[in-house]
């Protein structure tokens, strides 16, 4: 059971941050050349890699209590974060999350930054995709390493990672256009339900607490949290109508 | 700005976010939690609770401006 909802947590955060390290990718490539977008984004991988090896197997070494509190505590936070942007977005206080906004506006910055021989190395384009691919895997490796060491079993975290990239990938370079047709804030409040119910449940048993059921327990967290958050969205909808506020419509923010 | 700072800028940034209250609601939940289980209570009803408080009360500070408008 707890493995589904591993793969699934992993799954659709990395999805996410797919989605948004392409959308800089193509913007940058489709604008400026795909030679130095692409070095980028392997100088990037490469680094991601590194940082994955190291924080793996340093992790293992950690009392596993003292583990849990902090990665459990830090996933909290990260769920929080995620679910909060969600419920403002979803009541109408805050934009709704545009990759196209996003993409347009990276392709007019890659566009006025200069132009660049053919031949030779372009480091806007390196630096750009290097940044937007090293900044959104961050995210995934931390949520990869974390969530697979505390469940005792990283390759599945790591599946669930791989199979999101790909998906994302595959899709983003056959239509050569930010995915602005993926759910992403949908998605965003869903990862923010999980990383909420992972990070309780971890942070809670580092503390000392026993689960009643064990790891059904999970299930029954993520169900309270999504009731709660489905309450906050109305009352926060209900406050946004009464006041007469304008819909906030969409942005390129993050 | 140092190379320092920038890192400094960026951790606050990853960790904590647009609003401190859920990092703070997150320590109150899990250092609670800790203390109901040394006392010998069960603490495992108190972490949801303080989370959606937290959430609630991040909310609040996040529109509270917006009723000024």
């Amino acid at each position: 059971m707890s493995g589904v909802l591993l793969f699934l947590a992993s799954f659709l955060a990395s999805a996410v941050e797919g989605v948004e390290a392409l959308t800089i990718v193509l913007a940058v490539g489709v604008s400026r050349g795909w030679r130095s977008t692409l070095l980028g984004v392997a100088a990037a991988s490469a680094a991601l890699a590194a940082v994955v090896l190291v924080l793996g197997p340093a992790l293992t070494v950690i009392p596993i209590r003292g583990l849990r509190v902090v990665v459990g505590g830090l996933l909290l936070v990260f769920g929080l974060q995620w679910l909060r942007k969600a419920i403002l977005r979803a009541s109408g206080f805050k934009a709704l999350h545009d990759e196209e906004a996003i993409y347009r506006r990276e392709a007019a910055q890659a566009a006025a930054a200069g132009e660049t021989s053919g031949a030779s190395m372009d480091w806007y384009s390196f630096t750009v995709a290097f940044k937007g691919v090293l900044l959104e895997g961050l995210e995934v490796a931390f949520i990869v390493v974390t969530f697979g060491s505390n469940q005792g079993n990283v390759p599945l975290a790591a599946a669930g990672a791989v199979a999101a990239i790909a998906v994302v990938a595959i899709v983003g370079l056959r239509v050569r256009a930010p995915l602005g047709r993926v759910p992403e804030n949908t998605m965003k409040y869903a990862v923010g339900l999980l990383l909420t119910t992972f990070g309780t449940f971890w942070a809670a048993e580092g503390a000392g607490v026993s689960w009643p059921g064990s790891d059904l327990a999970l299930l029954v967290l993520l169900a309270f949290y999504a009731a709660a958050s489905w309450i906050l969205v109305r009352l926060l909808t209900a406050r946004h109508a009464a006041l007469s506020l304008p819909a906030a419509g969409t942005a390129a923010g993050e | 700005m140092t190379a320092l700072a920038s890192f400094g800028r960026f951790l606050y940034d990853f960790v904590i976010g647009d609003d401190w209250t859920a990092a703070v609601g997150v320590v109150v939940a899990v250092g609670l939690a800790a203390l109901l289980v040394h006392a010998g209570w069960a603490g495992w009803w108190l972490p949801p609770l303080v989370v959606v408080a937290s959430l609630s009360l991040s909310l609040w500070r996040g529109t509270r401006g917006i009723d000024a408008e």
